[in-house]
């Protein structure tokens, strides 16, 4: 035990704080699109990263699975091109353009040359702002999106969480999958993604992180004439979502030599002022390494799992807290104690003075390593404008990181984890699992 | 969760990557040790990794997931560190760690601001030479291995037909062994065998460092000759593996399993790997790839199968030439609703017929080109990327020449070797077929 207090002592004398050096330009195109860029001219490319706010959360009720199905079909064809037509002048280019669709945002994300450039957003242009929809085209993407209900409905992680957001949610747009049902996403017609597309794709919910091979001026022009021609405005953005998820174990019976656990419970959202600190409160109990509480329990002690992490699903719309892992069937009632005691543990006790200082030092050294290339700079950028950040976030992030302290961090943990209000999914063959209300703790 | 100690995953990559578009230095030490430097100053970030010539190809009868078992051991202390605390380390310098195990290799890298990266090599280093392994945590960790397999393997019927397709393709080579393991044979394995391995395998001369980032070619040999420089070569055994037979009847897979969703057929075929020196065969397999199973809308496959007959949803094919002794060519399809396996099948050999009587289509080739050549330029947004590449290469028994050369042999390939490389597809005998499938389609398909 010496030995690792020892190694940490003086790894922490060399733990120099280091600068995550992002000198972001703010650019206004003439057109009035607003944009983050970081000029990187070393390599003759851009990256270019785009956010329509709304998402599949844009659906009508009867018409689920519409945006995703629409941005599906964003890349097969625009003007004169069919789909083919169109993906050979993308690879033409060497241009590199991806469309999503997720419960808060339409994404897309492109690469494209400095030897190219004009042609390449000429290009993307046509897809976002006239596609053409065309009837072979739904049918094949349809089928494809048919394909994927499918295979989530054998994917046992996939299902716990599913049932969990429907549990939470109901009938709101986040209490469901954004692909829609097989019925929904079959009985949707071309005049659903034309509305869909006119709902979604609009110029006052978008936002822009560009980093590359451009200057602010080029940048703005390239907007202009790339979102100039989408609305000025889209669908309203629906409120809040409400949420009701009820305490207690639920199982889902499915065949299988593992159990997918899934548990969660009404989280802390992006603007909440104790966000960061929940962020950091989380890392120690599940964040996404091996030196979390919940990796030392279920795994290094037990060996009980693969794997284990929780998160903050912090939505535009709603915040839960989750956290996943695997266990063989046999093992299951024992490991989702274990996981219910350290969770138990956290919200009574706690962070230890020692935890908050090893996980600062992480996480403010890990910080500038995701700044590691122009297309991971551009994602990061993009995302702070979702939720609101300022500009020089990332040059004052860490300093707030730093200055969280033992209180804080243990106030934020009893607010939010509560053992008591744990929905617990299962999805497979678990042995010492009784659905129904939470057993009392040992 | 894809921070898990991992196998290496078999996936299509870039068509070139970045091997010639950073500065790389490269050199031997004196005890063997292999160093390549990719320098990339845009942020003050390096990776460090040290790759051993070694994996699940190289293991005992009886044995299958041994490389893979001790990659995870690797992170159980040393003469000077207890269990855990190298992970723990890592992190207390905000730095990321993780290990991958392939039938060729075994990797171990660690992502940290520049400035630490001395401790990685102090650390890396000391696990070298200096292991030590508890029976508890041995037994602990062999627990969360077999809970590894039921997660990635037998949780999910893609995989498990995977991992019978390797099986039937290689009767003889022990690259149809799982990388990590039957599951009887994992079960088995003991401290005693994981220090053998370790003993056999783990020396200066049979390893491969990769340091990529903020740092330069002299700082990196400073750095390495004080902290690796002291580990002597030893004596490792010649990778001597039993090599495959020919193959006269054609081979086939069908897994029938409740959990399908979706029925998918598999092809693979057994081919050439890039050699030494000898890579335009490889290559050209890369372009025939690309060609094959690019994107749907203007590949071959993707044309015929999925917009002209529509017997399919989705089609791909992949090849990944790095491998000591033989490489896998694979072509998948997922048929369209209503549409049988074997009807599906047929249509799949009837385009490659098709394909090889018609030959390559000039505007195709020029735009896989042009591909090709963009790669390049991308690649160098991404020097982790390239760092893998050089280490995986190297570990298969490439030089640096092959690697650099690399670029070029994919951009000299001809239309007319690109149509000899496919004819190897339309040879049964050098193929296996798999069929997933739920078990009511099963039926119906008969």
């Amino acid at each position: 035990m010496m030995r690792i207090l020892a190694g940490l002592a003086a790894t922490l004398f060399l733990a120099l704080p280091l600068r995550a050096e992002i000198a972001v330009e703010e650019v206004t195109s003439p057109g009035g699109i607003r944009a983050w860029l970081v000029p990187e001219p070393s390599i003759p490319f851009v990256a270019l990263e785009l956010r329509f706010r709304g998402g599949t959360t844009l659906d009508p009720a009867d018409r689920r699975g519409a945006v995703n199905l629409m941005v599906g079909l964003l890349e097969e064809g625009t003007g004169e091109m069919d789909a083919r037509g169109f993906a050979e002048a993308r690879e033409a280019l060497a241009a590199q353009f991806g469309f999503d669709a997720d419960a808060d945002a339409v994404s897309v994300s492109a690469r494209f040359l400095t030897e190219n450039r004009d042609a390449a957003v000429a290009l993307l242009q046509g897809a976002l702002a006239a596609p053409r929809f065309d009837a072979d085209a739904v049918e094949r993407v349809r089928g494809q999106v048919l394909a994927n209900t499918r295979a989530d409905s054998q994917n046992p992680t996939r299902l716990g969480t599913r049932a969990l957001f429907a549990a939470a949610f109901g009938d709101d747009p986040y209490g469901s999958s954004g692909d829609g049902t097989a019925e929904s996403v079959a009985a949707l017609t071309r005049d659903d993604l034309v509305v869909a597309h006119r709902a979604a794709l609009a110029r006052d919910r978008v936002h822009v992180a560009a980093v590359g091979d451009i200057t602010g001026p080029e940048l703005g022009l390239l907007l202009d004439s790339l979102l100039g021609g989408l609305p000025a405005t889209g669908a309203p953005q629906p409120g809040a979502a409400p949420l009701a998820l009820e305490p207690g174990i639920a199982v889902i019976p499915f065949a299988g030599p593992q159990s997918a656990v899934i548990v969660g419970h009404a989280g802390i959202g992006i603007g909440d002022p104790d966000f960061l600190t929940a962020y950091v409160v989380n890392e120690v109990l599940g964040g996404g390494r091996f030196g979390t509480r919940l990796m030392a329990a279920l795994r290094e002690t037990r060996g009980l799992t693969y794997g284990v992490g929780t998160g903050l699903a912090a939505m535009d719309r709603g915040a839960l807290v989750l956290g996943s892992f695997q266990t063989a069937n046999g093992r299951a009632g024992e490991a989702v104690a274990v996981l219910r005691a350290e969770w138990a543990r956290m919200a009574a006790e706690g962070l230890s003075a020692e935890e908050l200082e090893a996980v600062k030092t992480y996480l403010t050294g890990a910080y500038p390593l995701r700044f590691d290339g122009n297309a991971p700079i551009a994602r990061i950028l993009v995302a702070m404008q979702m939720q609101g950040m300022p500009v020089d976030y990332t040059a004052r992030r860490n300093a707030l990181v730093r200055a969280i302290t033992l209180a804080e961090a243990n106030r934020v943990a009893a607010r939010l984890y509560d053992p008591a209000a744990l929905h617990v999914v299962v999805v497979g063959q678990p042995e010492g699992v009784v659905p129904g209300p939470l057993p009392p703790l040992e | 969760m894809g921070m898990i100690r991992a196998i290496a995953l078999v996936a299509a990559v870039g068509l070139a990557g970045g091997a010639a578009a950073q500065p790389v230095t490269t050199f031997r030490m004196d005890n063997g040790l292999d160093v390549v430097v990719i320098e990339d100053h845009r942020a003050p970030v390096v990776v460090h990794m040290v790759w051993y010539r070694v994996g699940a190809a190289d293991e005992a009868p009886g044995k299958s997931g041994i490389a893979h078992f001790l990659e995870h051991l690797m992170f159980k202390g040393t003469e000077t560190r207890p269990p855990g605390a190298f992970s723990a380390i890592v992190e207390a310098n905000g730095g990321n760690d993780n290990a991958f195990t392939s039938w060729d290799y075994t990797g171990y890298f660690q992502r940290v601001a520049a400035d630490r990266l001395e401790l990685m090599m102090e650390l890396e280093a000391d696990r070298m030479a200096n292991l030590r392994l508890p029976e508890a945590e041995v037994l602990t960790e062999r627990d969360v291995v077999l809970e590894e397999r039921g997660q990635v393997v037998e949780s999910r019927p893609g995989s498990v037909l995977g991992e019978q397709l390797r099986a039937a393709q290689f009767l003889n080579h022990p690259y149809g062994i799982p990388i990590i393991g039957w599951r009887h044979e994992i079960a088995a394995l003991t401290r005693a065998d994981a220090l053998a391995f370790y003993e056999a395998h783990y020396a200066p001369n049979n390893a491969i460092l990769v340091v990529a980032g903020d740092v330069t070619a002299g700082q990196v040999r400073a750095l390495a000759e004080r902290h690796y420089g002291p580990i002597g070569a030893r004596v490792v055994p010649a990778r001597l593996r039993p090599q495959e037979p020919p193959q006269p009847a054609e081979r086939r897979v069908i897994l029938r399993d409740a959990r399908v969703a979706q029925p998918y057929i598999a092809r693979q075929y057994l081919v050439p790997p890039r050699r030494p020196g000898e890579q335009a065969e490889a290559a050209a397999l890369t372009v025939l790839a690309s060609l094959l199973g690019g994107t749907g809308a203007t590949s071959v496959l993707g044309r015929a199968l999925e917009f002209d007959s529509r017997v399919a949803i989705y089609t791909d094919a992949s090849y990944r030439g790095v491998a000591v002794d033989s490489a896998v060519f694979t072509i998948g399809l997922v048929p369209a609703e209503g549409v049988g396996m074997a009807e599906a099948e047929a249509a799949l050999d009837a385009a490659l017929a098709r394909f090889l009587a018609e030959g390559v289509d000039p505007g195709q080739f020029a735009r896989v080109q042009a591909r090709v050549r963009a790669s390049e330029i991308y690649a160098r947004d991404d020097v982790q990327a390239t760092a893998r590449e050089w280490g995986e290469a190297l570990s298969a028994g490439l030089g640096v020449e092959d690697v650099q050369g690399w670029p070029a042999t994919l951009q000299a390939v001809t239309p007319e070797e690109v149509m000899a490389a496919a004819r190897r597809l339309v040879d049964p005998g050098s193929r296996v077929t798999g069929w997933l499938m739920a078990p009511e389609a099963a039926e119906a398909a008969e």
